[in-house]
C-alpha cells in the first residue's frame, strides 16, 4: 500500500543544462541535476508573495526548495546596503558591486543546490541587472560578457504589471515610493511620482528587449494572486514534467 | 583600448606592475615625490583601495570566502570605484595620475587563479590604456626573497593557497608568483611595457623612470597655476603621508 501522497511526486526529467557564457572556473553543469526557477517584476508585481506560494506548493510536492534574490550574498550585502544608503557609487561601480553580489550567491547557493537536486526559486535574477545597468547607460555586449557567468534557468517568469498599477501598489503599501526603484539617481524627473512612472516603463521596454534574447514566460501580473500562481503552477509543472522550455520569441 | 592621450585627456597616466616585492611601490613613490617637488599636478591611487569596497574584500580574504569568480569581481569593482570617482575626474582636469597597479594585475592574477582570459578583459575593457607603464622585473628569487625575508607570515590569498597549489604557503607563493610572472611576461608586448631591470639599486631605477617621464611628457604643462592653494587629495592607505606634506 502506498502512502498518501507518494504517487503524487514527480520525479524531474532530465534536462540540458549551460551557461550564458564562461560559466563558472571547474563547474560541470551537467552535474547540476536540480531545477532553476526565476521571478521577476518590479517591485509591487506580487514576486515575494508568489514565490511564498509555490515554495508552499513544491514543497507539499514533495520538492526539496531554496530561495536566493538579490543583495542576499555573505560577502557584500552590507557593504551594498551602505552604498546604496548613502548613493555614492557610480553606475559601473555599484553594477559590478551587484554582480558580485550574485557571484557570491550562484557559487555559495545556487550551484550546490543545484547539485544537491533542490529546486532553486530566485527572486529576481541577471535580468534585473541588466535591465537597471542599461537604463543607466551601460552597454548591453559588456553586461552580457559578465553576466557570462550565470546559469541558464529552467523558466524564468515575468510578472508584468503596468506603472500605473505598481505605483498604486506601492503606495498603497508603503505611503511611499522607493528612491532607487523610482530611478531617482537618473534624475528623470525632480518630481519621484513622474520619476517612478518614467522609470518603470524604461525598466518594461528594457525587460521586453531582453525577453528577446532570453525568453522569459510573460505573466499578467495584474490578476488575482491565485490565478497568477496558478499559471504559475500549471507552467513549472510542465517543466518538472520536461515538457516545457523557455520560450523564446 | 586606447590610452588616455588618445582619447584627448589633458591628464596623463602612468602605471607600475611587477610581482610583490619587486619594489614598484618604492618606485612610484619616489616618482610621486619628485613630481610633487616640481609643483605638478599629481595623483597616486593604488589597488584595492577604495574605502566602500574594501570591507568586503577585507572580509571575503579574513574569512577566505572569496572564489576566483569573486575575487576577480570584487577587485573589479574596487578598481570601477577608482577609475569613475578618481582618475577620469581627475585626467580631464589634467592631472597626471600615478597608479600602483593597473588592469594588468588584474589580468595576470585573475587567469592564474583560471577566469577565462577573455572574460577578465571584457570586464575592464571600459578602462583606457595608461600612457606609460612600467614593468618591474626582478627575478623571481629577487622578488620571493625580499617579501620572505620582511614578511614571513604569507596571507592566503597572497601566496594563492586557494588554487591548491602546494600545503605549504612559501611553496604555494613560490609558484603562484612564477605563474603571474609569465603571465606578465606574456603581456609585455602587447600592452607597450617599458621594462625596468628591478635587480639594480633604487637609484638605478629611479634614474631611468625619471629621464623616460621627461622625454615622454611635457612636465611644465602639469604645473599647478600660480596662486592655487595645493592641498593635497587624500590617497586612501597613504594618510599618514598627507601631515608631511600640508606642513
Amino acid at each position: 500500500m502506498k502512502r498518501t501522497g507518494e504517487n503524487q511526486i514527480v520525479v524531474p526529467r532530465k534536462t540540458e543544462r549551460r551557461f550564458y557564457g564562461h560559466g563558472i572556473p571547474g563547474v560541470d553543469p551537467g552535474l547540476l541535476a536540480g531545477r532553476l526557477i526565476v521571478v521577476e517584476g518590479a517591485d509591487g508585481s506580487g514576486r515575494s508573495t508568489q514565490i511564498a506560494h509555490l515554495v508552499d506548493w513544491l514543497e507539499g510536492s514533495g520538492h526539496a526548495t531554496v530561495q536566493v534574490g538579490l543583495k542576499r550574498s555573505t560577502l557584500v550585502s552590507e557593504e551594498l546596503e551602505r552604498a546604496q544608503q548613502g548613493n555614492i557609487l557610480s553606475r559601473m561601480t555599484l553594477g559590478l558591486f551587484y554582480a558580485t553580489d550574485f557571484a557570491d550567491q550562484l557559487e555559495n547557493i545556487i550551484l550546490p543546490a543545484l547539485k544537491a537536486g533542490f529546486i532553486v526559486l530566485a527572486d529576481r535574477y541577471i535580468y534585473t541587472l541588466m535591465a537597471r545597468d542599461m537604463v543607466r547607460g551601460l552597454d548591453e555586449a559588456w553586461l552580457k560578457n559578465l553576466y557570462g557567468i550565470a546559469l541558464e534557468p529552467d523558466a524564468v517568469f515575468y510578472l508584468n504589471v503596468p506603472p500605473e498599477e505598481l505605483v498604486q501598489r506601492n503606495i498603497a503599501k508603503s505611503a511611499a515610493l522607493d528612491y532607487w526603484e523610482s530611478g531617482m539617481d537618473l534624475g528623470l524627473s525632480r518630481d519621484m511620482f513622474d520619476c517612478f512612472m518614467k522609470y518603470q516603463t524604461t525598466m518594461e521596454q528594457t525587460f521586453r528587449r531582453l525577453q528577446r534574447t532570453y525568453g522569459f514566460h510573460i505573466v499578467d501580473g495584474t490578476r488575482s494572486t491565485e490565478a497568477v500562481n496558478q499559471e504559475l503552477r500549471k507552467k513549472i509543472g510542465a517543466i518538472l514534467a520536461g515538457k516545457l522550455a523557455l520560450t523564446k520569441t | 583600448m586606447k590610452t588616455f592621450a588618445e582619447q584627448n585627456f589633458p591628464g596623463r597616466l602612468i602605471a607600475v606592475e611587477g610581482l610583490d616585492g619587486s619594489g614598484k611601490s618604492t618606485q612610484i613613490y619616489l616618482l610621486k615625490r619628485w613630481l610633487e617637488l616640481q609643483n605638478l599636478k599629481v595623483y597616486f591611487s593604488e589597488w584595492n583601495s577604495s574605502e566602500l569596497v574594501k570591507s568586503a574584500t577585507s572580509k571575503g580574504k579574513k574569512r577566505e570566502l572569496l572564489t576566483p569568480t569573486t575575487f576577480s569581481l570584487i577587485h573589479a569593482t574596487d578598481f570601477a570605484d577608482r577609475y569613475e570617482r578618481h582618475l577620469v575626474p581627475l585626467l580631464r582636469a589634467g592631472y597626471l595620475v600615478l597608479c600602483d597597479r593597473y588592469i594588468f594585475t588584474a589580468f595576470a592574477r585573475d587567469v592564474v587563479r583560471g577566469c577565462p582570459p577573455e572574460w577578465v578583459r571584457g570586464i575592464y575593457n571600459f578602462a583606457a590604456l595608461p600612457d606609460l607603464t612600467f614593468f618591474f622585473k626582478a627575478d623571481l628569487e629577487v622578488s620571493l626573497r625580499r617579501i620572505l625575508e620582511g614578511r614571513p607570515q604569507l596571507k592566503y590569498f597572497e601566496a594563492g593557497m586557494d588554487l591548491r597549489l602546494s600545503a605549504d604557503p612559501y611553496e604555494s607563493f613560490r609558484i603562484f608568483q612564477g605563474r603571474i610572472l609569465e603571465q606578465y611576461l606574456a603581456m609585455s608586448t602587447e600592452f607597450k611595457f617599458t621594462t625596468v631591470d628591478a635587480n639594480q639599486l633604487v637609484e638605478a631605477q629611479q634614474v631611468l623612470v625619471r629621464e623616460l617621464i621627461s622625454k615622454k611628457l611635457n612636465l611644465d604643462s602639469f604645473k599647478r597655476a600660480e596662486g592655487v592653494v595645493v592641498r593635497p587629495v587624500p590617497s586612501p592607505q597613504k594618510k599618514a603621508r598627507i601631515e608631511e606634506e600640508v606642513e
